[in-house]
Protein backbone atom coordinates (compact mmCIF):
# COMPACT_ATOMS: atom_id res chain seq x y z
CA UNK A 1 0.00 0.00 0.00
CA UNK A 2 1.20 3.74 -0.98
CA UNK A 3 0.85 6.22 1.70
CA UNK A 4 0.98 9.47 -0.31
CA UNK A 5 -1.28 10.38 -3.01
CA UNK A 6 -2.85 7.81 -5.22
CA UNK A 7 -2.67 7.95 -8.54
CA UNK A 8 -5.18 6.55 -11.09
CA UNK A 9 -5.42 6.44 -14.88
CA UNK A 10 -9.15 6.79 -16.45
CA UNK A 11 -10.07 6.11 -19.71
CA UNK A 12 -13.70 7.63 -21.09
CA UNK A 13 -15.24 5.94 -24.35
CA UNK A 14 -18.67 5.98 -23.33
CA UNK A 15 -19.64 8.57 -26.03
CA UNK A 16 -18.09 11.00 -28.68
CA UNK A 17 -15.23 11.57 -26.58
CA UNK A 18 -11.86 9.40 -26.61
CA UNK A 19 -10.13 10.58 -23.37
CA UNK A 20 -7.50 9.76 -20.93
CA UNK A 21 -6.02 11.66 -17.72
CA UNK A 22 -4.12 10.55 -14.60
CA UNK A 23 -5.22 12.30 -11.23
CA UNK A 24 -3.90 12.06 -7.96
CA UNK A 25 -5.92 11.60 -5.12
CA UNK A 26 -4.13 13.11 -1.80
CA UNK A 27 -4.83 11.41 1.70
CA UNK A 28 -6.70 14.12 2.88
CA UNK A 29 -9.15 13.57 -0.36
CA UNK A 30 -8.30 16.45 -2.45
CA UNK A 31 -7.34 16.18 -5.68
CA UNK A 32 -4.87 17.40 -8.36
CA UNK A 33 -4.98 16.72 -12.35
CA UNK A 34 -1.46 15.89 -13.48
CA UNK A 35 -2.62 15.20 -17.21
CA UNK A 36 -6.30 15.31 -19.19
CA UNK A 37 -6.53 14.37 -22.70
CA UNK A 38 -10.04 14.58 -24.93
CA UNK A 39 -10.06 13.71 -28.26
CA UNK A 40 -13.50 14.95 -29.44
CA UNK A 41 -15.31 14.63 -32.59
CA UNK A 42 -17.38 17.50 -31.97
CA UNK A 43 -15.43 19.89 -34.73
CA UNK A 44 -15.93 16.77 -37.26
CA UNK A 45 -19.88 16.65 -36.32
CA UNK A 46 -20.34 20.49 -37.26
CA UNK A 47 -19.51 19.38 -40.98
CA UNK A 48 -22.60 16.80 -40.39
CA UNK A 49 -25.11 18.92 -38.97
CA UNK A 50 -24.77 16.36 -35.96
CA UNK A 51 -24.94 13.78 -37.75
CA UNK A 52 -21.62 11.14 -36.50
CA UNK A 53 -19.19 11.07 -39.32
CA UNK A 54 -18.07 7.74 -38.13
CA UNK A 55 -19.57 5.69 -34.62
CA UNK A 56 -17.26 6.54 -31.67
CA UNK A 57 -16.31 2.70 -31.29
CA UNK A 58 -14.09 2.93 -34.33
CA UNK A 59 -12.47 6.12 -34.01
CA UNK A 60 -12.00 4.68 -30.07
CA UNK A 61 -10.09 1.72 -31.14
CA UNK A 62 -7.59 4.44 -33.29
CA UNK A 63 -7.38 6.96 -30.99
CA UNK A 64 -7.28 5.76 -27.45
CA UNK A 65 -3.66 4.47 -27.29
CA UNK A 66 -2.25 7.46 -28.44
CA UNK A 67 -4.62 8.98 -25.79
CA UNK A 68 -3.27 6.74 -23.24
CA UNK A 69 0.42 7.38 -23.93
CA UNK A 70 0.07 11.29 -23.80
CA UNK A 71 -1.75 10.93 -21.07
CA UNK A 72 1.12 9.50 -18.81
CA UNK A 73 3.62 11.34 -20.67
CA UNK A 74 1.58 14.16 -19.90
CA UNK A 75 1.30 13.07 -16.11
CA UNK A 76 5.42 12.63 -16.47
CA UNK A 77 4.84 8.94 -14.60
CA UNK A 78 5.40 5.36 -15.93
CA UNK A 79 2.99 2.38 -15.25
CA UNK A 80 4.94 1.70 -12.39
CA UNK A 81 3.65 4.78 -10.36
CA UNK A 82 0.33 4.40 -10.81
CA UNK A 83 -2.01 2.61 -8.25
CA UNK A 84 -4.89 2.01 -10.37
CA UNK A 85 -6.13 1.95 -13.52
CA UNK A 86 -10.23 2.89 -14.30
CA UNK A 87 -12.63 3.64 -17.30
CA UNK A 88 -15.94 3.86 -17.89
CA UNK A 89 -17.97 0.80 -17.92
CA UNK A 90 -21.63 2.75 -18.74
CA UNK A 91 -24.00 3.87 -19.54
CA UNK A 92 -23.00 5.01 -22.92
CA UNK A 93 -22.58 2.99 -26.25
CA UNK A 94 -21.67 -0.86 -26.06
CA UNK A 95 -18.79 -0.38 -28.65
CA UNK A 96 -17.19 2.11 -26.86
CA UNK A 97 -17.57 1.17 -24.10
CA UNK A 98 -16.28 -2.46 -24.61
CA UNK A 99 -12.69 -0.60 -26.14
CA UNK A 100 -12.04 1.53 -23.12
CA UNK A 101 -13.11 -1.31 -20.67
CA UNK A 102 -11.22 -3.87 -22.50
CA UNK A 103 -7.70 -1.47 -22.83
CA UNK A 104 -8.01 -0.72 -18.76
CA UNK A 105 -8.26 -4.46 -18.15
CA UNK A 106 -5.24 -5.13 -20.58
CA UNK A 107 -3.44 -2.17 -18.98
CA UNK A 108 -4.64 -4.00 -15.20
CA UNK A 109 -3.66 -7.32 -16.13
CA UNK A 110 0.00 -6.14 -17.33
CA UNK A 111 0.61 -4.34 -14.46
CA UNK A 112 -1.00 -5.91 -11.51
CA UNK A 113 -3.06 -3.25 -10.56
CA UNK A 114 -6.66 -2.86 -9.48
CA UNK A 115 -9.08 -2.39 -12.06
CA UNK A 116 -11.98 0.16 -11.34
CA UNK A 117 -15.18 0.05 -13.51
CA UNK A 118 -16.82 3.54 -13.48
CA UNK A 119 -20.56 4.58 -13.84
CA UNK A 120 -20.00 7.43 -16.45
CA UNK A 121 -22.89 9.26 -14.34
CA UNK A 122 -21.09 8.99 -11.05
CA UNK A 123 -17.70 10.27 -12.38
CA UNK A 124 -19.96 13.41 -13.32
CA UNK A 125 -21.81 13.43 -9.95
CA UNK A 126 -18.12 13.28 -8.12
CA UNK A 127 -16.43 16.13 -9.93
CA UNK A 128 -16.96 18.85 -7.66
CA UNK A 129 -15.17 16.80 -4.79
CA UNK A 130 -12.11 17.60 -7.14
CA UNK A 131 -12.61 20.60 -8.46
CA UNK A 132 -14.14 22.42 -5.09
CA UNK A 133 -13.59 19.73 -2.26
CA UNK A 134 -17.59 19.62 -2.03
CA UNK A 135 -18.52 17.77 0.76
CA UNK A 136 -21.55 15.14 0.76
CA UNK A 137 -24.46 15.33 0.29
CA UNK A 138 -25.11 18.19 -2.68
CA UNK A 139 -28.01 18.14 -5.44
CA UNK A 140 -26.64 17.63 -8.79
CA UNK A 141 -28.02 18.89 -11.93
CA UNK A 142 -26.66 17.01 -14.97
CA UNK A 143 -27.30 17.87 -18.02
CA UNK A 144 -26.04 17.14 -22.14
CA UNK A 145 -27.03 15.57 -24.72
CA UNK A 146 -27.78 12.24 -23.60
CA UNK A 147 -28.24 12.74 -20.01
CA UNK A 148 -30.71 14.74 -18.10
CA UNK A 149 -30.84 14.41 -13.83
CA UNK A 150 -31.32 15.99 -10.68
CA UNK A 151 -29.31 13.63 -8.27
CA UNK A 152 -28.86 13.99 -4.67
CA UNK A 153 -25.60 12.69 -3.85
CA UNK A 154 -25.00 11.38 -0.83
CA UNK A 155 -21.19 9.50 -0.70
CA UNK A 156 -19.46 7.37 -3.30
CA UNK A 157 -21.51 4.59 -4.44
CA UNK A 158 -24.75 6.14 -2.50
CA UNK A 159 -27.09 8.56 -4.81
CA UNK A 160 -30.88 9.09 -5.13
CA UNK A 161 -32.38 10.13 -7.97
CA UNK A 162 -34.85 12.86 -7.73
CA UNK A 163 -35.58 13.43 -11.43
CA UNK A 164 -35.21 12.70 -14.99
CA UNK A 165 -35.99 13.31 -18.46
CA UNK A 166 -39.33 11.44 -19.74
CA UNK A 167 -38.37 12.23 -23.22
CA UNK A 168 -35.63 14.23 -24.71
CA UNK A 169 -32.48 15.05 -23.31
CA UNK A 170 -31.77 19.07 -22.56
CA UNK A 171 -29.06 18.99 -24.68
CA UNK A 172 -30.94 17.31 -27.94
CA UNK A 173 -33.64 20.05 -27.04
CA UNK A 174 -30.99 22.24 -28.05
CA UNK A 175 -29.73 20.09 -30.82
CA UNK A 176 -33.17 20.00 -32.32
CA UNK A 177 -34.28 23.34 -32.05
CA UNK A 178 -31.09 24.62 -33.38
CA UNK A 179 -31.75 22.09 -36.29
CA UNK A 180 -35.01 23.29 -37.01
CA UNK A 181 -33.93 26.88 -36.87
CA UNK A 182 -31.24 26.27 -39.46
CA UNK A 183 -28.93 26.79 -36.53
CA UNK A 184 -25.26 25.19 -36.86
CA UNK A 185 -24.41 22.08 -34.97
CA UNK A 186 -23.46 22.15 -31.59
CA UNK A 187 -27.19 23.75 -31.21
CA UNK A 188 -26.37 24.93 -27.58
CA UNK A 189 -23.87 27.67 -28.10
CA UNK A 190 -25.69 28.50 -31.75
CA UNK A 191 -29.04 28.89 -30.02
CA UNK A 192 -28.23 30.78 -26.99
CA UNK A 193 -26.08 33.04 -29.21
CA UNK A 194 -29.09 33.84 -31.62
CA UNK A 195 -31.29 34.09 -28.10
CA UNK A 196 -28.94 36.75 -27.42
CA UNK A 197 -30.20 38.78 -30.13
CA UNK A 198 -33.98 37.64 -30.23
CA UNK A 199 -36.78 38.79 -27.81
CA UNK A 200 -38.05 36.10 -25.60
CA UNK A 201 -41.58 37.19 -25.16
CA UNK A 202 -42.54 37.38 -29.07
CA UNK A 203 -43.72 33.73 -28.87
CA UNK A 204 -45.22 32.28 -26.04
CA UNK A 205 -43.87 28.53 -25.71
CA UNK A 206 -45.13 25.86 -23.02
CA UNK A 207 -43.16 25.47 -19.85
CA UNK A 208 -43.32 21.73 -19.67
CA UNK A 209 -43.94 20.33 -16.49
CA UNK A 210 -43.91 23.53 -14.69
CA UNK A 211 -45.45 23.18 -11.07
CA UNK A 212 -46.10 19.59 -11.52
CA UNK A 213 -44.73 17.66 -8.67
CA UNK A 214 -41.62 15.81 -8.35
CA UNK A 215 -38.29 16.80 -10.40
CA UNK A 216 -38.75 14.93 -13.68
CA UNK A 217 -38.03 17.11 -17.28
CA UNK A 218 -40.12 16.61 -20.65
CA UNK A 219 -39.02 18.30 -23.49
CA UNK A 220 -40.64 16.52 -26.88
CA UNK A 221 -43.50 19.17 -26.86
CA UNK A 222 -41.27 22.34 -27.03
CA UNK A 223 -39.72 20.84 -29.42
CA UNK A 224 -43.18 20.71 -31.17
CA UNK A 225 -44.14 23.76 -30.43
CA UNK A 226 -41.40 25.13 -31.49
CA UNK A 227 -41.72 23.48 -34.83
CA UNK A 228 -45.19 24.45 -35.42
CA UNK A 229 -44.26 28.14 -34.48
CA UNK A 230 -41.68 28.54 -37.05
CA UNK A 231 -43.88 26.80 -39.60
CA UNK A 232 -46.72 29.51 -38.67
CA UNK A 233 -44.25 32.27 -39.77
CA UNK A 234 -42.09 30.66 -42.45
CA UNK A 235 -40.08 31.43 -44.44
CA UNK A 236 -38.18 32.80 -41.34
CA UNK A 237 -36.38 35.66 -41.78
CA UNK A 238 -33.14 36.07 -38.96
CA UNK A 239 -35.04 38.03 -36.97
CA UNK A 240 -37.20 35.65 -36.82
CA UNK A 241 -34.66 32.92 -35.69
CA UNK A 242 -33.33 34.75 -32.79
CA UNK A 243 -37.03 35.59 -31.40
CA UNK A 244 -37.69 31.94 -31.69
CA UNK A 245 -34.51 30.88 -29.69
CA UNK A 246 -35.11 33.08 -27.36
CA UNK A 247 -38.64 32.21 -26.41
CA UNK A 248 -37.26 28.41 -26.72
CA UNK A 249 -34.63 29.10 -24.12
CA UNK A 250 -36.71 31.26 -21.80
CA UNK A 251 -38.81 28.09 -21.98
CA UNK A 252 -36.26 25.70 -20.98
CA UNK A 253 -34.90 27.95 -18.21
CA UNK A 254 -38.05 28.25 -16.78
CA UNK A 255 -39.10 24.84 -16.72
CA UNK A 256 -35.29 23.86 -15.27
CA UNK A 257 -35.62 26.37 -12.39
CA UNK A 258 -38.53 25.23 -11.78
CA UNK A 259 -37.62 21.58 -11.78
CA UNK A 260 -34.67 22.53 -9.73
CA UNK A 261 -36.83 24.65 -7.05
CA UNK A 262 -38.62 21.04 -6.35
CA UNK A 263 -35.29 18.69 -6.14
CA UNK A 264 -33.77 21.87 -3.77
CA UNK A 265 -37.50 21.49 -1.26
CA UNK A 266 -37.26 17.88 -1.31
CA UNK A 267 -33.42 18.13 -0.79
CA UNK A 268 -34.24 20.23 2.54
CA UNK A 269 -36.97 17.44 3.03
CA UNK A 270 -34.44 14.32 3.05
CA UNK A 271 -32.02 16.23 5.37
CA UNK A 272 -29.39 19.52 4.16
CA UNK A 273 -26.15 20.29 5.54
CA UNK A 274 -25.59 23.92 6.61
CA UNK A 275 -24.27 24.80 3.90
CA UNK A 276 -26.40 22.95 0.92
CA UNK A 277 -24.92 23.50 -2.69
CA UNK A 278 -26.39 22.95 -5.75
CA UNK A 279 -23.91 21.62 -8.51
CA UNK A 280 -24.76 21.98 -12.43
CA UNK A 281 -22.80 19.64 -14.87
CA UNK A 282 -22.99 18.48 -17.99
CA UNK A 283 -22.47 20.40 -21.40
CA UNK A 284 -26.16 22.28 -20.73
CA UNK A 285 -24.12 24.19 -17.61
CA UNK A 286 -22.50 26.36 -20.61
CA UNK A 287 -25.55 27.90 -21.15
CA UNK A 288 -25.38 32.00 -19.32
CA UNK A 289 -29.22 31.84 -19.46
CA UNK A 290 -29.61 28.56 -17.40
CA UNK A 291 -26.55 29.42 -15.09
CA UNK A 292 -28.00 33.10 -14.18
CA UNK A 293 -31.13 31.53 -13.42
CA UNK A 294 -29.97 29.23 -11.32
CA UNK A 295 -27.65 31.17 -9.77
CA UNK A 296 -31.30 33.10 -8.63
CA UNK A 297 -32.72 29.61 -7.75
CA UNK A 298 -29.64 28.61 -5.84
CA UNK A 299 -29.25 32.06 -3.80
CA UNK A 300 -33.05 32.05 -3.09
CA UNK A 301 -32.89 28.86 -1.48
CA UNK A 302 -29.31 29.60 0.64
CA UNK A 303 -27.76 26.97 -1.51
CA UNK A 304 -24.53 27.51 -3.03
CA UNK A 305 -24.32 26.81 -6.90
CA UNK A 306 -21.19 25.29 -7.99
CA UNK A 307 -20.31 25.10 -11.08
CA UNK A 308 -16.88 23.34 -11.95
CA UNK A 309 -14.81 24.42 -15.00
CA UNK A 310 -16.77 23.21 -18.66
CA UNK A 311 -13.91 21.16 -19.24
CA UNK A 312 -14.69 18.98 -16.57
CA UNK A 313 -18.12 19.34 -17.17
CA UNK A 314 -18.62 17.61 -20.35
CA UNK A 315 -17.05 14.07 -20.97
CA UNK A 316 -13.71 13.95 -19.96
CA UNK A 317 -11.06 11.10 -18.28
CA UNK A 318 -10.02 13.24 -15.29
CA UNK A 319 -13.62 12.93 -13.79
CA UNK A 320 -13.18 8.98 -14.09
CA UNK A 321 -9.59 8.39 -12.67
CA UNK A 322 -11.17 10.70 -10.02
CA UNK A 323 -14.23 8.48 -9.39
CA UNK A 324 -12.28 5.63 -9.97
CA UNK A 325 -9.80 6.86 -7.23
CA UNK A 326 -12.90 8.37 -4.98
CA UNK A 327 -14.10 4.19 -5.49
CA UNK A 328 -10.62 3.20 -4.66
CA UNK A 329 -10.14 4.81 -0.75
CA UNK A 330 -13.98 3.47 -0.48
CA UNK A 331 -12.71 0.19 -0.68
CA UNK A 332 -13.82 -0.92 -4.04
CA UNK A 333 -12.59 -2.21 -7.03
CA UNK A 334 -14.01 -4.68 -9.66
CA UNK A 335 -12.60 -8.04 -11.65
CA UNK A 336 -11.09 -8.21 -14.80
CA UNK A 337 -14.53 -9.90 -15.97
CA UNK A 338 -16.51 -6.97 -15.46
CA UNK A 339 -18.75 -6.76 -18.46
CA UNK A 340 -20.03 -3.19 -19.67
CA UNK A 341 -23.65 -1.76 -18.96
CA UNK A 342 -25.23 0.50 -21.49
CA UNK A 343 -27.63 0.21 -19.41
CA UNK A 344 -26.57 1.18 -15.87
CA UNK A 345 -28.82 3.75 -13.67
CA UNK A 346 -27.26 4.94 -11.05
CA UNK A 347 -29.37 4.88 -8.23
CA UNK A 348 -30.50 0.89 -8.91
CA UNK A 349 -29.09 -0.66 -6.02
CA UNK A 350 -30.52 1.07 -3.08
CA UNK A 351 -33.54 3.07 -4.95
CA UNK A 352 -34.60 -0.86 -5.97
CA UNK A 353 -35.50 0.10 -9.42
CA UNK A 354 -34.90 -2.87 -11.94
CA UNK A 355 -38.28 -2.49 -13.66
CA UNK A 356 -38.30 0.63 -14.98
CA UNK A 357 -35.82 2.49 -16.94
CA UNK A 358 -34.44 -0.10 -19.64
CA UNK A 359 -32.61 2.78 -21.78
CA UNK A 360 -29.13 2.50 -22.27
CA UNK A 361 -29.28 6.52 -20.82
CA UNK A 362 -30.77 5.00 -17.20
CA UNK B 1 -43.15 -1.89 -54.92
CA UNK B 2 -45.86 0.57 -54.39
CA UNK B 3 -47.05 -0.60 -50.94
CA UNK B 4 -51.01 -0.48 -50.37
CA UNK B 5 -51.34 2.35 -47.87
CA UNK B 6 -53.96 3.59 -45.38
CA UNK B 7 -53.76 7.65 -43.89
CA UNK B 8 -55.50 8.26 -41.03
CA UNK B 9 -56.39 11.34 -38.92
CA UNK B 10 -55.20 11.21 -35.39
CA UNK B 11 -56.39 15.02 -34.15
CA UNK B 12 -54.95 14.44 -30.55
CA UNK B 13 -52.20 12.83 -28.55
CA UNK B 14 -54.95 10.60 -27.13
CA UNK B 15 -55.65 9.13 -30.79
CA UNK B 16 -51.99 8.52 -31.30
CA UNK B 17 -51.98 6.36 -28.10
CA UNK B 18 -54.99 4.43 -29.47
CA UNK B 19 -53.30 3.22 -32.83
CA UNK B 20 -49.97 2.79 -30.67
CA UNK B 21 -51.57 0.49 -27.95
CA UNK B 22 -54.08 -1.35 -31.22
CA UNK B 23 -50.77 -1.96 -33.04
CA UNK B 24 -48.93 -3.13 -29.69
CA UNK B 25 -51.73 -5.44 -29.35
CA UNK B 26 -51.26 -7.57 -33.27
CA UNK B 27 -47.65 -7.05 -32.99
CA UNK B 28 -45.34 -10.04 -33.40
CA UNK B 29 -41.75 -10.89 -32.85
CA UNK B 30 -39.88 -10.20 -35.58
CA UNK B 31 -42.01 -7.22 -36.81
CA UNK B 32 -40.38 -4.22 -38.10
CA UNK B 33 -42.19 -0.79 -38.00
CA UNK B 34 -40.06 1.84 -39.84
CA UNK B 35 -41.34 5.64 -37.88
CA UNK B 36 -40.83 8.57 -40.31
CA UNK B 37 -41.26 12.22 -39.97
CA UNK B 38 -39.93 15.47 -39.65
CA UNK B 39 -38.30 16.40 -36.30
CA UNK B 40 -41.21 16.94 -33.54
CA UNK B 41 -43.44 15.40 -35.76
CA UNK B 42 -44.17 12.51 -32.84
CA UNK B 43 -42.46 9.63 -33.67
CA UNK B 44 -40.32 9.04 -30.66
CA UNK B 45 -44.12 9.54 -28.69
CA UNK B 46 -45.53 6.98 -30.46
CA UNK B 47 -42.68 4.62 -29.93
CA UNK B 48 -43.18 5.35 -26.07
CA UNK B 49 -47.17 4.79 -26.32
CA UNK B 50 -45.98 1.11 -28.34
CA UNK B 51 -43.47 0.13 -25.92
CA UNK B 52 -45.88 0.94 -22.74
CA UNK B 53 -48.78 -0.88 -23.94
CA UNK B 54 -46.94 -3.73 -25.04
CA UNK B 55 -44.86 -3.47 -21.90
CA UNK B 56 -48.85 -2.85 -19.84
CA UNK B 57 -47.15 -0.24 -18.26
CA UNK B 58 -48.30 3.26 -18.86
CA UNK B 59 -45.36 4.69 -16.87
CA UNK B 60 -42.78 2.85 -18.16
CA UNK B 61 -39.84 4.92 -18.78
CA UNK B 62 -38.77 5.74 -22.48
CA UNK B 63 -36.34 8.00 -22.86
CA UNK B 64 -35.42 9.30 -26.72
CA UNK B 65 -32.86 7.47 -28.04
CA UNK B 66 -31.13 9.66 -30.60
CA UNK B 67 -28.16 9.57 -28.22
CA UNK B 68 -27.49 6.22 -27.77
CA UNK B 69 -29.04 5.15 -31.16
CA UNK B 70 -30.54 2.47 -29.45
CA UNK B 71 -32.64 1.63 -26.70
CA UNK B 72 -33.79 -2.20 -25.84
CA UNK B 73 -37.06 -3.28 -23.36
CA UNK B 74 -37.63 -6.21 -22.05
CA UNK B 75 -40.74 -5.71 -19.82
CA UNK B 76 -43.52 -6.57 -22.31
CA UNK B 77 -44.55 -9.58 -23.99
CA UNK B 78 -42.06 -9.34 -26.77
CA UNK B 79 -38.45 -7.75 -26.25
CA UNK B 80 -38.67 -4.28 -28.29
CA UNK B 81 -35.50 -2.32 -29.91
CA UNK B 82 -36.15 1.18 -30.83
CA UNK B 83 -33.72 2.43 -32.88
CA UNK B 84 -32.89 6.10 -33.58
CA UNK B 85 -30.65 6.68 -36.89
CA UNK B 86 -30.70 10.75 -36.51
CA UNK B 87 -26.99 10.95 -35.54
CA UNK B 88 -26.23 8.07 -38.16
CA UNK B 89 -23.87 8.85 -41.19
CA UNK B 90 -22.65 5.28 -42.52
CA UNK B 91 -24.87 2.76 -43.23
CA UNK B 92 -21.74 0.69 -41.95
CA UNK B 93 -22.17 1.71 -38.74
CA UNK B 94 -25.67 0.12 -38.30
CA UNK B 95 -23.74 -3.40 -37.28
CA UNK B 96 -22.30 -1.48 -34.66
CA UNK B 97 -25.20 -0.26 -33.06
CA UNK B 98 -26.76 -3.92 -33.39
CA UNK B 99 -29.48 -2.64 -36.48
CA UNK B 100 -28.19 -5.79 -38.65
CA UNK B 101 -28.36 -8.86 -35.65
CA UNK B 102 -30.57 -11.18 -37.05
CA UNK B 103 -30.98 -13.47 -34.18
CA UNK B 104 -32.21 -10.12 -32.14
CA UNK B 105 -34.55 -8.97 -34.77
CA UNK B 106 -36.52 -12.14 -35.21
CA UNK B 107 -36.92 -12.67 -31.13
CA UNK B 108 -38.13 -8.77 -31.01
CA UNK B 109 -40.22 -5.96 -32.15
CA UNK B 110 -37.74 -3.36 -34.33
CA UNK B 111 -38.95 0.31 -34.21
CA UNK B 112 -36.60 2.39 -36.29
CA UNK B 113 -36.84 6.17 -36.38
CA UNK B 114 -34.89 8.12 -39.05
CA UNK B 115 -35.17 4.86 -41.19
CA UNK B 116 -34.17 6.50 -44.40
CA UNK B 117 -30.66 6.88 -43.06
CA UNK B 118 -30.35 2.55 -42.73
CA UNK B 119 -30.79 3.37 -46.95
CA UNK B 120 -30.75 -0.02 -48.28
CA UNK B 121 -30.62 -2.24 -45.12
CA UNK B 122 -34.37 -2.10 -44.02
CA UNK B 123 -36.05 -5.02 -44.05
CA UNK B 124 -38.45 -5.56 -46.87
CA UNK B 125 -41.31 -6.74 -44.51
CA UNK B 126 -41.48 -3.31 -42.43
CA UNK B 127 -44.34 -1.55 -41.96
CA UNK B 128 -44.15 1.82 -42.75
CA UNK B 129 -45.66 4.70 -40.09
CA UNK B 130 -45.53 8.06 -41.61
CA UNK B 131 -46.28 10.95 -38.94
CA UNK B 132 -47.09 14.36 -40.15
CA UNK B 133 -48.13 17.27 -38.03
CA UNK B 134 -51.91 18.64 -39.10
CA UNK B 135 -52.85 21.72 -36.69
CA UNK B 136 -52.44 20.44 -33.18
CA UNK B 137 -53.04 16.78 -34.16
CA UNK B 138 -51.55 14.76 -36.68
CA UNK B 139 -52.16 12.27 -40.02
CA UNK B 140 -50.39 9.12 -40.29
CA UNK B 141 -49.35 7.14 -43.31
CA UNK B 142 -49.35 3.50 -43.20
CA UNK B 143 -47.86 1.61 -45.89
CA UNK B 144 -48.90 -1.97 -45.45
CA UNK B 145 -46.55 -5.31 -46.59
CA UNK B 146 -48.32 -8.36 -47.40
CA UNK B 147 -47.34 -9.65 -43.71
CA UNK B 148 -49.99 -6.36 -42.03
CA UNK B 149 -52.09 -6.53 -44.29
CA UNK B 150 -54.91 -8.47 -42.67
CA UNK B 151 -53.73 -6.87 -39.16
CA UNK B 152 -54.27 -3.57 -40.17
CA UNK B 153 -57.71 -4.11 -40.52
CA UNK B 154 -58.50 -4.39 -36.68
CA UNK B 155 -56.01 -1.99 -35.42
CA UNK B 156 -57.39 0.38 -37.75
CA UNK B 157 -60.73 -0.88 -36.38
CA UNK B 158 -59.66 -0.45 -32.68
CA UNK B 159 -57.98 2.79 -33.18
CA UNK B 160 -61.01 4.71 -34.26
CA UNK B 161 -62.48 3.40 -31.14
Amino acid sequence: MTTGPRLVLGIETSCDETAAAVVAHDGDGKGRILSDIVLSQTDEHALFGGVVPEIAARAHVEALDRVVERAMTDAGIGWGDLDAVAATAGPGLIGGLLVGLSTAKAIALATGLPLVAVNHLEAHALTPRLTDGLDFPYLLLLASGGHTQLLRVDGVDRYRRYGTTIDDALGEAFDKTAKLLGLPYPGGPAVERAAARGRADRFLLPRPMLGRPGADFSLSGLKTAVRMEAEAIAPLTTGDVDDIAASFQAAVVESVADRVRHAIRRFRDDGAPAAPALVIAGGVAANGALRAALAAVAAAADFRLIAPPLRLCTDNAAMVAWAGAERLAAGFADGLDFAARPRWPLDADIAGIGGGAKGAKA
Amino acid sequence: MELPAISLDLPDEAATVRLAAAMAAVVRPGDTIALSGDLGAGKTSFARAFIRALAADPRLEVPSPTFTFVQTYGDGRIPVRHFDLYRLAAVADLEEIGFTDDLAAAESVTLVEWPERADGMMPRGALGLRLDMAGPGRTVRLDVPEAWQKRIAAVVKSAAG
